[in-house]
């Protein structure tokens, strides 16, 4: 029982529908719904008892100094039970304990105020996460040098670059030194440099024998970082064990519906009259539209577009980016010659452009699909450089004998050779 | 090491507050308990207790924030009474020839009335709306919510006390002496109407989560409580038989206090203990209401 640091029984969470999805509602529709729900109750003789069990029966225990990984699609339930959690709000059911302080780097910067200076804005947003003042003043030499603001501490956190304002807002958090830990990867904001901040952090903590809740849809991290892992799916835990097994688990339901952009009407240019571009989906090996790919299988990138008029000379094609803008590949469905001979003028009508990103090829990781339909030197027709957003999984890919962090946005299998010098 | 670390209640304590309050925390290692809210509980002190740091740092905040970026700063919390006595003067008190208790001078006679009433009013503005402008801290961070509209009111002292100086000013100009009765009695009704200021706003606060007509509504209620409060004219032009409706309103009794403690104004009645009673029906009405709606803020805000 001592090294129990949290202990979850049957937690649910209930919403009625219209209270979580009608954000706020003004005393006149408050009025006349309760008359047309009386009245409706009176001639029916039924009533409304429309909920959802965002979270229902979950159970579950951490060790102190464990590293849970939870995962799930979005609106599994997963934000719900980190609240629940961090005391934000109360559950409908159940039973939970904790043992120590929660703290959580979702939280981060809350309670800053513009027009308050670096220091005031440590010392109210310390005492928001539950810090004592003299604990802040003990650390307030470190927050502020770990942020890299030493210069600027009695400036309007407002006049800061949102690098700085992010650096120390992140820096209390981080100094808050809590016994249980909840980093949303999800809800994390900032660049892949700050992020990269958060999982260090993260593991550190997890080393001093502090217990971390993960939540993450970056698979990779999950198994990098957590031993064991539950899969959350529909307000239920689907599945606990290995992260190794639980992520299988998760990516082999395809619980990741992503994977597809629709374009809207009003993302469109007028410029794009002639080519009017439908959706860009990714495919895995089993031609199911999905977020996470696995590296060691083939994905197929697919733009549907149609076409108003003839075009003369039209290339349709992607971009692959990283998540940090560097650009990976640039490809056209015409560059073949042969092709373009054969597409050289395209007719009106309604089109799928594929093509094949072979397998062995990404390294783990976020990564961009952009869109580029273009007559060479004539006219762009449309671009969109952040179309769809895509993981990939590199579990079983060349290397993975070594739990490592692979640099480069590529992890090809090489045709190596070792040779014996004579 | 944890806050939580330092409290150690007895066991028999820890199963009647668990009863009572949602959240609590035990004797062993810190240990917090979470559990579905039930029916009308009342405000978790101990909480509050170990959050008394954030009450001020938010009141702080509140302060620092409130005159940032406006050229005349703190002078507003002496223009905003002063200028309404002019004007009061010269048309209440010059054409209306509205008459005072004992020949006070009109002037100091409005002012000390609307000095008072200026905090209840700027403290019913801000409570009302202190859960909705910090919605994003709800929904994130657990700490004792009654923390928000608490700094709230506790932030307009700072304008009362410069008011103050002023007031003090105007009796060395008109050479009154205040009674000695000032020194606990200013307290004591400065503490009056914060009382009645934290139990609206702790009804309009958890109301504007729900409906946001309160923000059309706080304005109208602190114009019309300025006119049922006698801030322009005496509470004695008000008939004997209605003293004691009249006194339902706490800030009557407020303004009436300090007439008579600082002026020289006609000393309390009986009726006063109907304006306490009403201030703490109020201040305990909007606890059980609070800490009711207090669970579904981050849901609803």
């Amino acid at each position: 029982m001592g090294d129990i640091a949290i202990r979850i029984e049957e937690i649910g969470k209930m919403y009625r529908i219209g209270g979580q999805v009608v954000k706020y509602r003004t005393l006149r529709e408050t009025i006349s719904e309760n008359l047309s729900t009386t009245f409706r109750h009176i001639t029916t003789g039924t009533r409304a008892k429309e909920v959802i069990w965002a979270l229902r029966h979950i159970d579950f225990e951490v060790h102190k100094g464990q590293v849970l990984g939870i995962v799930g699609r979005n609106g599994a339930g997963k934000s719900t039970l980190l609240k629940i959690l961090a005391r934000v709000t109360q559950p409908s059911e159940g039973f939970a304990e904790i043992h120590g302080r929660v703290g959580s780097l979702l939280e981060v910067g809350t309670g800053f105020h513009p027009e308050l200076t670096g220091r005031e804005n440590i010392f109210l947003n310390g005492a928001i996460l539950g810090m004592k003042k003299n604990e802040i003043d003990r650390k307030f030499d470190e927050i502020v040098s770990f942020a890299e603001v030493e210069k600027f501490m009695d400036t309007p956190v407002k006049r800061y670059s949102s690098g700085m304002y992010l650096r120390l807002a992140f820096s209390v958090a981080a100094h808050l030194e809590p016994e249980i830990l909840v980093v949303d990867e999800v809800l994390a904001v900032g660049d892949a440099e700050f992020q990269r901040k958060c999982l260090g952090k993260m593991s550190d903590v997890a080393k001093e024998g502090r217990t971390v809740l993960f939540v993450s849809h970056n698979m990779s991290a999950i198994l990098r970082l957590t031993e064991e892992a539950i899969v959350i799916e529909k307000g239920k835990i689907d599945y606990r064990g290995a992260s190794k097994d639980a992520v299988d688990y998760y990516l082999a339901h395809d619980y990741d519906k992503g994977g597809e952009h629709i374009w809207r009407l009003d993302e469109l240019t007028s410029a794009a009259s002639e080519f009017k571009p439908i959706a860009v989906r990714i495919r895995n090996s089993r031609g199911l539209a999905t977020e996470t790919l696995r590296s060691t299988e083939p994905a197929t990138i697919e733009v549907e577009y149609q076409l108003k008029k003839d075009i003369q000379g039209l290339r349709v094609g992607i971009y692959l980016i990283t998540t940090r803008g560097e650009f990976i590949l640039t490809s056209f469905d015409t560059d073949e010659p042969l092709r373009y001979e054969k597409h050289a003028i395209r007719n009106a009508g309604h089109y799928t452009s594929k093509c094949v990103i072979p397998k062995d090829f990404l390294n783990e990781g976020r990564f961009v699909v952009g869109v580029n339909a273009s007559s060479y030197k004539i006219k762009r027709y449309f671009h969109d450089e952040q179309a769809l957003v895509f993981n990939v999984n590199a579990t079983n890919a060349p290397g993975m004998q070594w739990p490592e962090n692979r640099l480069g946005p590529i992890r090809p299998m090489l045709e190596w050779c070792i040779e014996e010098a004579h | 090491m944890s806050i939580f670390a330092k409290v150690n209640p007895s066991k028999k304590n820890v199963k009647r507050l668990a009863r009572k309050a949602t959240l609590q925390v035990a004797q062993d290692d810190s240990k917090i308990i979470i559990r579905p809210p039930k029916g009308w509980t009342l405000i978790n002190f101990r909480d509050l207790w170990l959050y008394r740091e954030l009450v001020y740092f938010m009141t702080l905040r509140n302060l620092q924030v409130r005159y940032k970026q406006s050229v005349l700063g703190i002078l507003w919390a002496v223009l905003r009474p002063f200028l309404t006595m002019v004007v009061f003067s010269i048309f209440f008190g010059g054409f209306a020839k509205i008459p005072t208790d004992n020949s006070i001078p009109y002037p100091i006679f409005t002012y000390a009335a609307i000095l008072p009433f200026d905090l209840f009013s700027k403290a019913i503005t801000d409570t009302s709306n202190s859960l909705v402008a910090n919605s994003h801290m709800i929904t994130k961070v657990y700490f004792p919510r009654i923390i928000l509209p608490l700094s709230s009111v506790l932030g307009t002292l700072l304008d009362f006390f410069i008011g103050f100086l002023v007031l003090i000013g105007m009796m060395f100009f008109y050479h009154i002496t205040p009674s000695l009765n000032a020194v606990w009695a200013i307290p004591v009704y400065l503490l009056l109407a914060m009382v009645s200021a934290l139990g609206m706003g702790l009804w309009l606060s958890a109301l504007n989560v729900l409906y946001r007509d309160i923000n059309y509504i706080a304005p109208f209620i602190n114009q019309l409580w300025m006119y049922i409060t006698p801030t322009a004219y005496s509470s004695t032009l008000v008939s004997d038989k209605w003293q004691i409706l009249y006194s339902l309103n706490p800030m009557k009794a407020v303004v009436d206090g300090f007439r008579w403690c600082l002026l020289g104004g006609p000393p309390p009645t009986s009726t006063a203990w109907i304006s306490v009673a009403v201030a703490v029906v109020l201040l305990v009405s909007g606890l059980f209401y609070f800490s009711r709606m207090e669970r579904t803020f981050a849901d609803m805000v």
